[in-house]
């Protein structure tokens, strides 16, 4: 069977990749310590020699609209082109192709839809910085095939948290349940308290500081319960009208378990925190420094 | 309430680079040619299967007509797809990085949770 060798969950930025092009008189004072905090990241993946990543992201809007939205898809490509000319625009991420691995893809519907998803799926899907952003912060080589499932975070009505931790943790089982040799990364992308287009954007911090302290606990101490117990759609308006995004680190919470990450950092950023976490749920066997 | 036309125009007009000018250029006018020739199109059907019913009311047409963004805020449009682009059409016009986010949030200040609802 596949082996599942490591479980990334962390926050999206969009403005890293453009911030950790600048030549040092021109970026800004948290930019060295950003890169290097992602550079330290990036190890926690390449140490673990996956073959393919499963990764999770939401469409912003690109290519899923509102006449035809999915709640939870699963992309089944060879290939997927990336980045759209309004994120080019406005933080100048350049456009990438992405390859696809359609077999892995085929397993998770399979599986997926016989353990009651009812996924969506898209034989032609142009992935956007939700999937692309941990490619730059984690893969810059870009040179592994992906799995990119979507989740709805965006339009509600939203499905509720317990079921993108059952997701989650459905995709555990399917992954571990994949016959193929390979050795399988899961990365998902989400958000802490967020706020866009709202009063509270744009601050000197996340929008509810408070929220991300306990969030980043729960998610590095693998607290589904605890999670679970605070967290509801109606109450993660409150630290932020795009916090709803958090909802992506509790299916990736789902994949992991109720297990402690094995590596756990983050960085206190205007507008919002950043986050990192790593878990190697069949330890460390096979790792290139082990 | 039409909230679902409101995000319709803003999402086809943020990805059309060429669209984003016009209507930066000439508001009014933009918002009545689109409502008249592109709002019942629906994105992925040929033009003759369009929709027949859709139109904007009063208070949605001249919110977008005179680039209101906080009036926006108010009818329950989906405030990512505002800012976006806002941030297209305006960020130039402010001198320092992010000056223009900040002012856009300043004038959506005395909105207090719950915030209008954006379901569509």
């Amino acid at each position: 069977m596949a082996e599942l060798v490591a479980i990334l969950a962390t926050t999206h930025h969009p403005f890293f990749y453009a911030t950790s092009k600048l030549p040092p008189d021109q970026a800004p004072p948290f930019a060295a310590e950003w890169v290097r905090k992602v550079e330290a990241y990036r190890e926690t993946l390449t140490r673990a020699r996956p073959d393919v990543l499963v990764m999770v992201g939401s469409d912003h809007f690109h290519q899923l609209w509102l006449d035809n939205m999915p709640q939870f898809l699963v992309g089944k490509a060879p290939f997927y082109d990336a980045n759209y000319y309004n994120e080019e625009r406005e933080f100048g991420l350049p456009k990438l192709l992405l390859t696809g691995h359609e077999e892995l893809s085929g397993h998770i519907l399979r599986a997926g839809l016989d353990a009651g998803f009812d996924f969506a799926f898209s034989n032609e899907l142009r992935v956007d910085h939700s999937i692309t952003c941990p490619i730059f912060t984690v893969r810059p080589q870009n040179d592994l095939p992906v799995v990119p499932i979507y989740t709805n975070i965006f339009a509600p009505p939203l499905p509720r948290p317990e079921r993108f931790v059952k997701l989650g943790q459905a995709l555990r089982e399917i992954i571990d349940g994949w016959p193929s040799d390979l050795r399988v990364a899961v990365i998902g992308t989400g958000h802490l308290s967020l706020e866009l287009g709202g009063p509270r954007q744009f601050g000197e911090h996340g929008p509810d500081p408070e929220f991300d302290a306990r969030a980043v606990e729960w998610i590095g101490n693998g607290d589904l319960d605890a999670v679970l117990a605070n967290v509801t759609l109606d109450s993660l308006h409150s630290p932020g009208n795009a916090t709803h995004g958090f909802m992506d680190f509790m299916l990736m919470m789902g994949v992991a378990g109720y297990s402690k990450a094995d590596y756990v950092d983050n960085l206190d950023l205007f507008h919002t925190m950043e986050a990192y976490f790593t878990w190697y749920p069949n330890g460390t066997r096979g790792f290139a420094d082990v | 309430m039409s909230k679902y036309l409101i995000d319709k125009f803003l999402f086809t007009i943020d990805r059309d680079p060429g669209l984003v000018e016009r209507y930066r250029d000439d508001p009014a006018g933009t918002v009545a040619w689109w409502e008249a020739e592109q709002a019942n199109q629906i994105l992925n059907c040929i033009a003759g299967e369009a929709t027949t019913w859709l139109s904007f009311t009063e208070e949605e047409r001249d919110a977008l007509s005179v680039q209101d963004h906080v009036a926006l805020f108010q009818l329950g449009a989906h405030p990512f797809l505002t800012l976006t682009l806002w941030i297209a059409m305006f960020e130039r016009d402010y001198p320092e990085p992010l000056s223009m986010q900040r002012d856009y949030g300043a004038r959506l200040a005395h909105f207090n949770l719950p915030y209008p609802d954006i379901t569509t």
